[in-house]
């Protein structure tokens, strides 16, 4: 037993990475951070539009619309079927080549991002479509346009129904933070792996793990609480 | 421009490699036909074991879905693999990406296959122990195939996600397609490889993705 | 009958085709202002067609229409401009429940006509006080009955004063014991001399409040006028079997 705890949780050499496990904690958690926000926000961007699109207008028109409208659900297709740790390595190596310098935080962040608005806006666009159509008619009825009603009669309803799928979607993709760890992104398990290679002790990657519950243990819960509590409200 | 051509779309790279990279493909499908039925079943496990409504089991489960949910595939992989040998057993890649996936997929099936089976009205229960059937019975013949049904899309799109995980294996090196690809990148100091592996994800996933679509909205059509 | 009045609603020669299915097939019709007109007819005959046509919720195939004088289908038009002086009712309200009863009678008031806030919340309490529900402005649709919904839903569209008001079925989804309350304040809109086109089973309604009553079939009007005409004595063998089947069902 005291062999076990030596080996896996020695407190010394814990006590050594412990700072670089909680810088790593600080970059999984901006990079976190960013990825939600361009992520939820790309994809709402993208609902939004593909639902304008899919407006009745006249001809010439309504071909550039159609066009742009599959060229979203193709965007959003790619996305989700290949592997974001490919994105990752890909947009590592390629966006330099074609002048964008970005390092590997940057193609982790963009890759996750690109993934997160992709589900997204499907889950945006399976909201909008579930609001009943009554409720564009009594809008529309009353005088609003299109994007009024869009903005403040379908929307809030819409984004009520997606917040359970979205926040389970989010949490799942968010934890691809650790994907960096590939392109050299400094985050817990870039920390944790060096840790491991230098001390020759797999503590470090105890603490990484634990590292891990700690930040995401608790958005875990909290996305069991939302969905109960937005599964009866309804 | 054509540098980045030749560097990404390099027709010449893609055909000599592409072998290398199929053979790394059979090993994805592989992985795929293992760690996919064996997530599924430990995801029904854990759902029917939630489903006895035992107090203490119940705790336990929530904190097994709850943990494995919270930690990133990749470090569960890259645990697992790294630790055994500290305590003296030299795992094996596939041993250690089996594992790892059954921890993370059980969680995320349990939670798919819970919501099914709560979906189930009582009546349902009512009506088949009503009728003379016992538990495991009522649950086996009545409840989950209704409850499969309920939730098949979140099945598939689990599915689907599980299938594209297995990428990850490349970090400990097994030699499934992103290894492949990465380990020709490196060999041709060429990028192509990575773009052929991408299609290749794509267009074995994309039916998935359409069908997916499908399914949801008829889902969204159904209410 | 109404006082002869210029004509708040004319429409002529209206088809409508969703694909290749004919539904109006050449409706003529033409309300005068502070008339009440009631819409009778078998299901799928293009009654809801037919209202929907007149704010263009469907867009129709040919024809005309003319609301208070302005051609509702030329191209330029505003058509939202034109929405806010049509009110509509809807047979299963459609109130946005994600907003109270007063957030669902102020949002056009503040969105298309541009009122201010306190001018919209003054308008809105009235709209509300007028339907009997100035003590639920708060109250959100889940909170309230499907009759005092539906009546939230009147408060709505009077809110922007509208010069016609076009009921689609408005008591259809209510429990019979609430039906009463909607059609008392249909009743008492009509005293105001609102101007209203009604598709609606309430006979009874009909027999007392409407000025006309129109019978339509498989998308055209049969036969129109007066309630005790088209109820009591009606000219054509279809509209004699439509009415003989529904009587014989109360
Ligand atoms: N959006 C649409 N697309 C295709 N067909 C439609 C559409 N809306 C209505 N129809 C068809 O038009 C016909 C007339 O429908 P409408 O709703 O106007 O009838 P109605 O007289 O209001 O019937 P009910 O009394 O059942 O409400 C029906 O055959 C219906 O199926
Ligand atoms: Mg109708």
């Amino acid at each position: 037993m005291d062999r076990f705890l030596f080996t896996f949780f020695n407190g010394e050499v814990m006590w050594e990475y412990l700072p670089k496990i909680l810088s790593g904690m600080w970059v999984t958690t901006y990079l976190a951070a960013f990825v939600i926000a361009t992520g939820l926000a790309l994809g709402l961007l993208l609902a939004v539009l593909r639902s304008t699109l899919s407006q009745k207008m006249p001809a010439p028109l309504s071909w550039l619309a159609e066009a742009l409208r599959l060229l979203i659900i193709f965007f959003v297709d790619v996305m989700r079927s290949v592997p974001p740790l490919v994105l990752i390595v890909l947009f590592f190596y390629g966006l330099p080549a074609l002048g964008l310098d970005i390092a590997g935080l940057g193609a982790t962040w963009l890759a996750l991002s690109l993934v997160l608005a992709a589900f997204a806006e499907e889950i945006y666009w399976a909201g909008l479509i579930a609001v009943a159509k009554g409720q564009w008619e009594a809008a529309r009825s009353t005088g609003l346009g299109f994007l009024q009603t869009l903005i403040y009669v379908v929307l809030p309803q819409a984004i009520r129904l997606t917040v359970p799928p979205l926040t389970n979607r989010t949490i799942a993709i968010t934890k691809g933070t650790a994907l960096g760890q590939v392109v050299a992104v400094q985050e817990i398990l870039y920390q944790a792996y060096s840790g491991l290679s230098f001390s020759s002790n797999p503590s470090p990657l105890t603490l990484g793990a634990l590292a891990y519950l700690v930040l995401f243990l608790p958005v875990v819960v909290a996305g069991r609480w939302i969905e109960t509590r937005f599964a009866w409200r309804r | 421009m054509s540098d980045v051509t030749a560097l990404f779309f390099n027709a010449e790279i893609m055909a000599k490699t592409a072998g290398f990279l199929l053979d790394g493909l059979w090993m994805t499908v592989l992985l795929c036909l293992v760690v996919i039925p064996v997530g599924a079943l430990g995801g029904l496990v854990v759902a029917v074991l939630a489903a006895l409504k035992r107090r203490w089991l119940n705790i336990a489960l929530v904190i097994y879905v709850d943990v494995f949910r919270a930690l990133p595939p990749l470090v569960l992989l890259v645990f697992v693999y790294n630790v055994p040998p500290f305590a003296g057993y030299k795992i094996s890649e596939l041993e250690a990406v089996v594992i790892a996936f059954l921890l993370n997929t059980s969680s995320y099936y349990g939670e798919i296959f819970r919501a099914g089976i709560e979906s189930v009205g009582r009546g349902q229960w009512e009506a088949a122990r009503s009728t003379g059937l016992g538990w495991w019975q009522t649950m086996g013949w009545v409840v989950l195939p209704q409850a499969v049904r309920n939730v098949l899309p979140d099945l598939v799109s689990n599915t689907l996600e599980v299938a594209k995980l297995t990428s990850i294996a490349s970090v400990i090196a097994l030699h499934e397609l992103m290894f492949a690809a990465r380990s020709a990148q490196q060999a041709t100091f060429n990028y192509s490889p990575l773009i052929l592996a991408t299609v290749i994800y794509f267009v074995l996933l994309w039916p998935v993705v359409r069908l997916l679509s499908r399914l949801e909205h008829r889902k969204i059509a159904a209410r | 009958m109404a006082a002869a009045g210029r004509h708040i609603l004319d429409v002529r020669g209206l088809h409508k085709s969703f694909g290749t299915l004919a539904v109006l097939k050449g409706i003529d019709f033409r309300l005068r202002e502070r008339e009440l007109a009631f819409v009778i007819g078998p299901s799928g005959s293009g009654k809801s067609t037919f209202l929907r046509c007149c704010n263009r919720l469907e867009e129709p195939t040919s024809g005309s229409i003319h609301v208070d004088g302005t051609d509702i289908l030329a191209p330029g038009v505003d058509i939202n401009a034109v929405r806010r002086r049509i009110g509509m009712v809807f047979q299963s309200f459609n109130l946005y429940p994600h907003m109270t009863a007063l957030g669902n009678v102020t949002l056009a008031l503040r969105l298309a006509s541009r009122k201010s806030k306190a001018e919209a919340l003054e308008i809105g309490r009235a709209a509300l006080a007028r339907v009997g529900l100035a003590h639920k402005a708060q109250a959100h649709p889940g909170e309230l009955s499907g009759g005092q919904q539906q009546r939230v839903a009147i408060a709505r569209a009077l809110a922007l004063e509208p010069k016609i008001v076009l009921f689609d079925e408005p008591t259809s989804a209510l429990d019979p014991e609430l039906v009463g309350s909607v059609l008392q304040v249909m009743r008492d809109l009509r005293e105001t001399g609102m101007t209203m086109l009604v598709v609606s089973h309430e006979l009874q309604f009909a027999r007392a409040a409407a000025d006309r009553v129109v019978f339509m079939e498989d998308g055209v009007i049969v036969e129109q006028g007066p309630p005790e005409q088209v109820f009591g004595a009606p000219q054509q063998a279809r509209t004699r079997a439509f009415v003989a089947r529904i009587d014989g069902h109360r």
